[in-house]
C-alpha cells in the first residue's frame, strides 16, 4: 500500500463525510419546526462549507478561494444575528409551550 | 520519509478529524430533540472542526503568508461565532423555546414542570 494509495482513500473519505455532513444540515434546514431551528443550521452549514473549502485547499493546493474562506468567516454570523433580532421582537405576550 | 510527508499525512489525518466533525454535527442536528441540543451539536464543526481543517490547510500548504490568513480566518471565527450563538439563544429563551426548567434543573421542583414562564 503505497503513499497515494492512501492518499486518495482519504481524500475520498473527507470529501463524502463532508458532502454528507452537508446533506443532513439541509434536512434540519427544510423540517426545523421553528426559525431558530433553521437558522442554527445554516449556520453550521456556513462552517461546512468552510470546511469544504479548506479541504479543497488542502487537496488540491491552488490557494485561490482563500479569500473566500476569510470573507465567509467574516460574514458567516451576520444572517443569524439578523434573524434572531427580528425573531425576538415580534414575540407572542403569552408564549406558547 | 521525509519530514514533507509526515505533514502532509498529518494534514490529511486533521483535514479527516475536521470532516468527521462536520458528519456527527450533522447527524446531531437531526437527531436532537430541542434547540438548546441542537446549538451544541452544531457548535462541534464551527470551532474544532474548522480550526483542525485550517491546522491540515497550514500542514499541507506550509508557505508564511498562507498561515497569516488561516490564523486571521481562525481568529474570526472564534470572534464572530460566539455573537451569532449568543443572540440565537437569546431569542430562543425570549420566545419560549427553552425552558427555564431547562437551563436551571432545580427550578422544576419548585415552580413546577412545564408551567408557563415568560422569559425576561
Amino acid at each position: 500500500m503505497n503513499l497515494e494509495t492512501v492518499e486518495a482513500v482519504l481524500s475520498w473519505a473527507i470529501g463524502a463525510l463532508i458532502a454528507l455532513s452537508a446533506l443532513l444540515v439541509l434536512v434540519r434546514v427544510t423540517i426545523g419546526p421553528s426559525v431558530l431551528d433553521r437558522v442554527v443550521a445554516s449556520d453550521t452549514l456556513v462552517s461546512v462549507v468552510v470546511c469544504a473549502l479548506g479541504a479543497h485547499i488542502a487537496l488540491t493546493g491552488s490557494v485561490s478561494t482563500m479569500p473566500l474562506l476569510v470573507s465567509l468567516s467574516l460574514v458567516g454570523f451576520l444572517g443569524s444575528v439578523a434573524v434572531a433580532r427580528f425573531v425576538a421582537r415580534d414575540r407572542d405576550p403569552e408564549p406558547p409551550r | 520519509m521525509s519530514w514533507t510527508t509526515v505533514a502532509d499525512l498529518l494534514g490529511l489525518v486533521a483535514l479527516l478529524a475536521g470532516a468527521f466533525l462536520c458528519f456527527a454535527a450533522g447527524v446531531g442536528l437531526v437527531r436532537f430533540p430541542d434547540l438548546l441540543t441542537r446549538m451544541h451539536a452544531g457548535t462541534k464543526p464551527q470551532v474544532l472542526g474548522v480550526l483542525l481543517v485550517l491546522i491540515g490547510v497550514w500542514l499541507r500548504t506550509r508557505s508564511g503568508m498562507d498561515g497569516l490568513v488561516l490564523l486571521l480566518v481562525g481568529i474570526f471565527q472564534l470572534l464572530t461565532i460566539p455573537a451569532g450563538a449568543h443572540m440565537v439563544g437569546r431569542a430562543g429563551f425570549r420566545t419560549g423555546q427553552v425552558r427555564p426548567a431547562d437551563i436551571h434543573p432545580g427550578r422544576r421542583e419548585r415552580t413546577g414542570a412545564g408551567e408557563a414562564e415568560p422569559g425576561r
